[in-house]
């Protein structure tokens, strides 16, 4: 038993007699193990902060955006085209099986006038199945209505903020917002989400699509159908998710006339394949900030390195001595390396707890941090292997010294 | 117990070499009381060194026990080193960090000995009882020297071996130490070899072996 615990004595009388010049060594260690735990737990926080966000609109969302434009060989952005159209969306209602509903909507910036007050905000055309789609609810009024939309009336849902810039303290519902020539009366006002990677409703306002296409856009193709921007549509079950985008694209594909080979002019993305691409960046991200914070932490190994050189450089004489009662290489390095594990175990242990109570303080901040488990035990495990690592050096240094020369060594 | 024949040593300095001993023959029984003495630089603490396995011989045999030590790997001599050999130094070379009884401790620790009553009782041998607990810092010159003699014992070796263990006393603790590590020979019957410069020490010993230019001169018998 004491045999056992003799070098770890050892090592803690070596970390004790030079309490200022080991404690900042542990420093260097528990700056990095923190900064690993805090970057990193920033990163998963924000993951997962964003993966609730998407799968709040539902793992069965799919949705398709037009193509992008070639313009003298240049590539635009997805979307900067627009190829779909109205009847694009009835077709895939009528056709695709699980479709269980079929959203298409066009938006566009416009400046809102009631009263005094104006703002500028994203008016979207949209269906009545908008509402299904995108899980909206109202916080007061109603949502457009099949008979709004066939109507096309001049009605409005505002997103939160829009009520708050331009109705302070009046009751929105029934009042009339001027919108370039028109004029719409707001029939509900939706509850906030919060903002999100789609763009948040609480900044828009929801209008008929008909409404929005007679007033202000009237835009066809050469066939003469009415163009949209982009459709949304929910499956029954997202197991079938991939099999509605093969589907959609295949009906897409004959409806835009394109021959085979001819690349799409639109682009479908199930939630399932979002999450996905959401995750793999997110884990990049994750990687990214831990790998810069492994920087801070390579310095602190770098600093048990220098200080257990210097060590081994002090205690010449001392090595000297354990070699001449007898001491193997073996005792040597196992007295060196378990001092520099020691010095950044008891490094990684404080700053596993400093980057706990780091993530604690941001998170309390409002920036969502997620600790794992996993995230604490690599930290851990990655201080004492640096321990291990940056000690063998000057372990090696000191277990081949000449014990003579050791002895001699003033 | 030892036995030496035609050793010689010779050391790389730089591109120069200089040779310490040259052909260097000692048989030195079990039990025995052995002062090596000579002038500066006639190769005593070197040949104490290549005894004590610190060091391996140029070229000549070295018989320790009946076994041909200087072809042994570096384990196998710290191996040696740590089971039967005992060092007492001119410089004490206790650990300052460590109390008097740790240090002792540490004298058994790599011949696998865990024992702290046995370190007491190897400090209540050269008369530190009640120093157990204090640091070298804190003891005398002749303490500190007891202190390691007790190191050196503790893990009772066939061999102890001193590097003028009195040259940094004045002459009362030196007495003492000499007495201690004589008496110590008597009651425990190990093998004693000290270099000295003094020749009243010199005298406490059964055999004064004189060493110059790396060469056994003379050997007197008391």
């Amino acid at each position: 038993m004491k045999k056992w615990f003799e070098p770890l004595f050892t090592a803690w009388e070596g970390v004790r007699t030079h309490k200022l010049r080991s404690s900042l060594t542990i420093l260097g260690i528990i700056i990095g193990v923190a900064a690993v735990i805090t970057l990193m737990s920033i990163g998963r926080g924000s993951s997962a902060e964003i993966l609730s966000r998407i799968q709040a609109l539902g793992s069965n969302l799919i949705t398709i955006m037009p193509g992008m434009t070639f313009e003298r060989g240049v590539m635009g952005p997805i979307g900067s085209a627009t190829t779909l159209t109205l009847e694009d969306a009835v077709a895939i209602s009528e056709q695709v099986p699980y479709v269980t509903s079929v959203a298409p909507y066009s938006s566009t910036n416009q400046q809102l006038v009631f009263g005094s007050e104006n703002m500028n905000a994203q008016v979207i055309g949209v269906t009545p199945e908008y509402q299904q789609v995108y899980n909206l609810k109202t916080a007061d009024g109603a949502f457009i209505s099949p008979y709004d939309y066939q109507g096309a009336a001049n009605v409005a849902v505002i997103g939160a903020n829009v009520k708050d810039e331009l109705f302070s303290g009046v009751d929105p519902i029934g009042q009339q917002i001027r919108m370039g020539n028109s004029v719409v009366s707001v029939m509900g006002v939706l509850e906030s989400k919060g903002a999100s990677m789609m763009g948040s409703t609480d900044d828009a306002m929801l209008i008929p699509l008909s409404t929005l296409q007679q007033t202000i856009t009237q835009q066809r193709t050469s066939t003469g159908e009415h163009m949209v921007r982009s459709i949304a549509i929910t499956v029954s079950d997202p197991k079938q998710a991939d099999y509605v985008v093969s589907e959609v694209t295949s009906l897409l594909r004959s409806r835009h006339q394109l021959a085979p080979g001819e690349d799409d002019d639109f682009t479908v993305r199930s939630m399932e394949e979002l999450v996905g691409t959401v995750t793999e960046m997110s884990n990049t991200m994750t990687i990214f900030l831990g790998a810069i914070a492994g920087i801070s932490l390579l310095v602190g190994g770098i600093g048990v390195m220098n200080i257990m050189l210097v060590s081994v450089v002090e205690r010449t004489r001392e090595i000297g001595i354990r070699k001449a009662l007898g001491a193997k290489e073996r005792d040597i390095y196992g007295q060196f390396l378990t001092e520099s594990a020691f010095l950044s175990l008891s490094g990684g242990v404080i700053g596993v707890a400093a980057g706990w109570a780091t993530s604690w303080i941001i998170s309390s901040r409002g920036t969502t941090t997620l600790v794992s488990p996993d995230i604490i035990i690599l930290a851990v495990s990655v201080s004492i292997g640096i321990g291990l690592a940056f000690g063998f050096l000057p372990a090696r240094r000191a277990a081949r010294l000449n014990p003579i020369e050791a002895l001699r060594y003033e | 117990m030892i036995r030496l024949q035609d050793i010689t040593k010779i050391y790389l300095i730089g591109k120069r070499e200089l040779e310490v001993l040259r052909g260097v023959n000692l048989h030195i029984r079990q039990g025995e009381v052995v002062a090596i003495m000579g002038p500066s630089g006639s190769g005593k603490t070197t040949l104490l060194n290549l005894i004590g396995c610190l060091d391996v011989p140029t070229s000549g045999s070295y018989y320790l026990d009946g076994r041909e030590v200087n072809r042994l790997s570096r384990g196998e001599l710290a191996h040696i080193r740590a089971k039967k050999i005992g060092f007492v130094f001119q410089t004490f070379n206790l650990l300052p960090q460590l109390s008097a009884l740790a240090n002792v401790e540490l004298g058994m620790r790599y011949a696998g000995i865990a024992d702290s009553r046995r370190a007491m009782e190897a400090l209540a041998c050269v008369g530190l009882s009640d120093r157990a607990r204090h640091r070298p810092s804190e003891l005398s010159g002749g303490e500190q020297q007891r202190v390691a003699i007790a190191r050196a014992l503790v893990k009772r070796p066939p061999l102890i071996l001193a590097d003028e263990p009195t040259g940094n006393l004045d002459s009362r603790s030196g007495e003492e130490v000499i007495s201690i590590l004589t008496t110590l020979n008597t009651e425990q019957g190990n093998t004693l070899l000290f270099v000295t410069h003094d020749v009243n020490i010199a005298h406490h010993c059964q055999r004064i072996i004189h060493l110059k230019d790396g060469q056994v001169v003379a050997e007197e018998t008391l």
